[in-house]
């Protein structure tokens, strides 16, 4: 941060007190790391929640019950997937190539869309035979925490669409690659959180 | 709300801000080899606590569980550094700081909660308390 | 959640005329006298043809400083409305004895108390240290904005949009009558079947969200717009704390956002998080709001201690006695307060360990806060001090926060703390230190920094009075609450059957009739101040003789701050420039890169605003519109990348110039 001190002082009138140009560096990415920071606190509220609720049944059914691993498998394969496809999107927008940088945008978008549809899929299977958040506290966390990464997920699709138009407007500008570099903490944070739902969730939920 | 990146500089080259920074927003240097290495990786140590689980390879589900919450910090450790590129140079250690502080703070919030909520479980609704509760504990 | 779902109820909702509390003759006069307020103010800015201006200059500024003045003056219009509340309390309390019932009924009462502590915690103090910091932080950084100037404005906006929906319920519905932090089962929709909670609910949602960002916002501004040679432990103290302020709201208020959400949950789809049956939990909400909760606390009073730290530096005429213990202090105290979030509810049952370790956290708290308190005095030892008013603000703070600090040690003890909890000793200790630390640390901080806002200092006389009165006030109105505390007296009561106990409460009201008379005399002090502006007026940028950056520019600073980025070398670095004998750059000015003004903060919020009254009274036509409207306008807003221009090199020499005739002039 204090790089500028020295090389610019020489051009100035006066004294060594003033430095005629001084741009402070470019903060987007740091803000939107502690962005993903304060979320991180969000999911860990959800997390204990559910480590408190997670065996509060009321006479409803229990993870082993509800919980169909295969089915979490190829969901978190989706969801794997689509972090390296996002990371081809970047190293394409490295190499300053439009095309290929939407090619895979596009093939992230959708793998998170059938994560999504997958979910959906889960979530009214459950709803479908009662087993809805009203039904035990239990269901009540676990809806709300898959549910909020859920939401997350889609909202990241949302953003996906918007910078694939915006890419194609504007090209891979300085403000679309920023954008696109917090697209993509966004989304592997995302990944980071699913572990922790797969892990602590799915797969301890069955265990017990 | 993460939209919006107020104050970005506009595209124009001749730009104040540009200059010298523009290389400055670069985080760590992704590289396809860096990818390959961390989707590899990642998928062995998700396949793994899958199949321990699905397949009941170890008896016990007490140990099966630590092992794979094991699994799981090793993969978040993977993404953070594959996939996330932290490394205490990013952001001159910023990020990597923040990121330290917060995995304190998590921790303190999710153990402190289940301590706190245990406890009050014990001594407020004895009858009610269930078994589980004491070995979410123990993890 | 309704039988019917005929058009009628898709908008409306919940929403009937008999939501209108007309009825309420207390009510009716206050909607009159804000309604006739409202136009009065309406009226004159049409007569003054002032609108435009309002819009330009204020409404849609992305400069911090006037951000940081509009937060000032919404903090200062809600402590009105939290003021009047608690002073109805006062009267109640001091009047319902035996067989007198007061003029409160019930109902009435419990929203008093809780919109009193809402209003109070969220949208006074709050918005007073936000704004605060908006102003200072980058000034004392030789920087010319926040590093997201647009997230600033719309910060502002949120926050101002869940003030207005709390407003909103005094006239529209109803508010919560649950006390300030909403504990289920009561706030559950069993408890609190109507719309009270959910204007509690989401007008904390969406400040909330204003608070989050500008929280990211500021450390950013912190960590990466320091000007040249400003280290970390160069930085001014009150930056400091500032910094340690927002990462505690980065990383709390994202607990809160989902403690509420939960509630919500429960209240509006039938969930089972915090109810008494299907397994829910209530302790749960208990806990995660409290882990919220008091960071918070020290969310509010760190940036405090950085004014008093700036203050009595710059009036001692010393340099800060202990800059880098005060720094360890802070963080300490940062990471602390995230460890002792127990002892806000040591009696209902987590046993022994658990309560010995969170009271023996708590008490550590106080090392650090202890010596912070030894390094003011020490920095006042042997200074050449000037009892301007914000030293007689911090003196008096000192006092009175080591007396509120000492009950909280007091109540650290778990076994005093089942003595003394949900009792007035409690509501004594924790006014003892926000008015005593977090208000006392903004008056210090409006009467310090005023001149640098306005150009012209703010008048002695009513300052003093206001002084005198808010701190003999404070002392009349809580000190019997103490006394009634240690004698079990409990709290949120409205009516008592112990006439010996009345005394105390008249003392009190008259406690608080003392700091009303505090209040207008700062009101008046403001008027005063403006109409001898002239007199008062001071032209040399620098009025206190200042230690930091802020006080090198001109009074008001220009739109950019600084034309040239000052360099730092001392961490009093405008000392050190006058003692090494600075000299102002008068040529070679150079074009100002600076972000445009823009609408999209205040819209955005208004839309959220509205979408906020939508799910209070399932208004689902609206709340569909209105959530449809927020991401779109998002996304629009991203497809804008024209947010800057420069400032013309002509413009910047010309501004600079007339500085420099004008210091050469009272030179």
């Amino acid at each position: 941060m204090t790089t500028n001190a020295t090389d610019a002082t020489q051009n100035l009138p006066s004294s060594h007190f003033y430095v005629r140009e001084h741009h402070p560096e470019q903060g987007t990415l740091l803000g939107f790391w502690l962005y993903l920071m304060s979320d991180c606190l969000l999911f860990a509220a959800l997390f204990a929640t559910y480590a408190l609720l997670s065996h509060s049944y009321a006479g409803g059914p229990s993870g082993a019950d509800i919980f169909d691993l295969p089915l979490v498998a190829l969901n978190t394969g989706f969801l794997l997937v689509s972090s390296i496809t996002f990371g081809f999107a970047m190293l394409q927008m490295q190499l300053k190539r439009v095309n290929g940088t939407l090619l895979w945008l596009g093939i992230t978008g959708l793998l998170g869309a059938a994560f999504i549809g997958l979910e959906l899929y889960e979530f009214s299977h459950l709803l479908g035979e009662g087993f809805g958040p009203q039904r035990s506290a239990f269901l009540t966390a676990f809806f709300a925490l898959v549910g909020t990464h859920g939401l997350h997920v889609s909202f990241g699709i949302i953003w996906i669409i918007v910078i694939m138009v915006q890419v194609k407007r504007f090209g891979l500008t300085t403000d679309n690659s920023r954008r696109l570099m917090c697209l993509s903490m966004f989304w592997h944070f995302l990944d980071v959180v699913w572990i922790g739902v797969f892990t602590f969730v799915y797969l301890m939920g069955v265990l017990q | 709300m993460s939209e919006h990146n107020a104050h970005p500089p506009s595209g124009d080259s001749h730009d104040h801000y540009q200059g010298h920074h523009g290389e400055e927003t670069r985080p760590g240097h992704s590289t396809l080899k860096g990818y390959m290495i961390g989707f590899v990786l990642s998928v062995v140590l998700t396949a793994i606590p899958f199949w321990l689980v699905m397949a009941n390879v170890i008896e016990g589900s007490g140990l099966t569980a630590l092992v794979i919450l094991a699994f799981a910090a090793a993969q978040i450790f993977v993404h953070m550094v594959y996939f996330l590129h932290m490394s205490p140079q990013a952001e001159g250690g910023w990020n990597l700081l923040a990121l330290i502080f917060t995995l304190i703070l998590v921790f303190i919030a999710l153990a402190g909660s289940i301590w706190v909520m245990y406890n009050l479980n014990v001594n407020m609704m004895p009858g009610v308390m269930s078994e589980p509760v004491l070995e979410m504990q123990s993890q | 959640m309704q039988d019917k779902t005929d058009l009628t109820s898709l908008i409306f909702g919940r929403l009937s005329l008999e939501s209108i509390p007309y009825h309420e003759p207390i009510l009716v006069v206050t909607f009159i006298i804000a309604a006739l307020a409202g136009a009065a103010v309406f009226g004159f800015i049409t007569y003054k043809g002032f609108w435009g201006a309002l819009w330009r200059d204020w409404i849609t500024s992305i400069d911090h400083k006037k951000i940081g003045i509009m937060y000032i003056i919404m903090a200062f219009i809600m402590l009105l409305r939290g003021f009047s509340d608690a002073l109805m309390m006062r009267a109640q309390q001091a009047m319902a004895f035996g067989g007198s019932e007061g003029f409160l009924p019930p109902e009435h009462y419990d929203q008093l108390f809780t919109v009193h502590g809402v209003i109070m915690i969220f949208f006074v103090a709050m918005p007073m240290i936000v704004g605060i910091m908006n102003f200072v932080v980058p000034l004392q950084l030789g920087t010319r904005d926040v590093a997201f100037p647009f997230l600033n404005n719309f910060s502002f906006w949120m926050t101002a949009a869940g003030a207005g929906l709390v407003m909103v319920s005094l006239f529209v519905g109803e508010f919560g009558k649950t006390g300030w932090l909403a504990f289920p089962p009561l706030s559950g929709i069993e408890g609190s079947p109507g719309v009270g909670v959910d204007y509690y609910i989401w007008s904390l949602q969406i400040a909330g969200v204003g608070t989050l960002l500008s929280g990211v916002n500021f450390m950013v501004t912190i960590i990466k717009n320091r000007a040249p040679g400003m280290t970390l432990m160069r930085m001014p103290i009150f930056t400091w704390t500032a910094l340690c302020t927002n990462i505690l709201i980065v990383v709390s208020f994202p607990v809160l956002t989902v403690v509420l959400a939960m509630l919500s949950m429960d209240r509006m789809l039938g969930t089972h998080f915090f109810t008494n049956d299907m397994g829910g939990n209530m302790m749960m909400y208990v806990n995660l709001i409290w882990i919220w909760g008091h960071p918070e606390v020290y969310i509010l009073i760190l940036p405090a201690f950085g004014v008093f730290s700036e203050v009595v530096a710059t009036f001692s005429g010393k340099r800060l006695f202990g800059y880098s213990s005060m720094v360890y202090a802070t963080i300490v105290i940062t990471v602390l307060s995230y460890l002792v979030w127990l002892h806000h509810f040591f009696t209902m049952g987590a046993g022994a360990s658990v309560n010995a370790f969170f009271g023996i956290t708590t008490m550590i708290i106080s090392i650090p806060t202890g010596a912070k308190l030894f390094n003011w005095l020490f920095t006042m030892y042997r200074g050449r001090i000037r009892f301007e008013l914000p030293m007689m603000w911090t003196v008096s703070f000192m006092v009175t926060f080591t007396l509120g600090g000492m009950t909280g040690v007091l109540l650290a003890v778990p076994p005093a703390d089942f003595v003394l909890h949900n009792s007035l000793f409690l509501i004594a200790h924790f006014h003892n230190v926000i008015i005593g630390g977090v208000l006392f640390g903004m008056f210090a901080a409006i009467n310090y920094w005023f001149p640098k806002a306005f150009g012209y200092k703010l008048d002695d006389y009513w300052g003093k009075w206001s002084f005198w009165l808010w701190t003999v006030g404070f002392y009349a109105a809580f000190m019997p609450l103490y006394v009634l505390g240690l004698m079990g007296v409990t709290r949120r009561m409205n009516h008592f059957d112990d006439g010996s106990l009345q005394i105390w409460f008249v003392i009190a009201a008259i406690g608080a009739l003392l700091i009303l008379g505090g209040i207008i005399a700062s009101i008046i002090q403001f008027v005063v101040s403006y109409r001898r502006r002239d007199e008062l007026r001071d032209h040399t940028g620098d009025v206190w003789n200042g230690r930091t950056l802020e006080w090198s520019t001109s009074s008001p600073p220009p739109q950019y701050n600084f034309a040239f980025t000052p360099v730092v070398y001392d961490n009093d670095s405008w000392t050190d420039m006058k003692k090494h004998g600075y000299e102002r750059p008068r040529e070679g000015f150079v074009p100002i890169h600076m972000p445009k003004n823009t609408a999209a903060g205040f819209v955005l919020a208004m839309i959220a605003a509205a979408c906020g009254f939508g799910l209070i009274w399932h208004m689902w036509l609206l709340v569909g519109a209105s959530f449809i409207g927020l991401i779109g306008g998002i996304i629009i807003h991203t497809f804008n990348y024209n947010r800057d221009y420069h400032i013309p090199a002509e413009d910047v020499t010309r501004i600079e110039n007339e500085r420099s005739q004008q210091l050469d002039r009272y030179a």
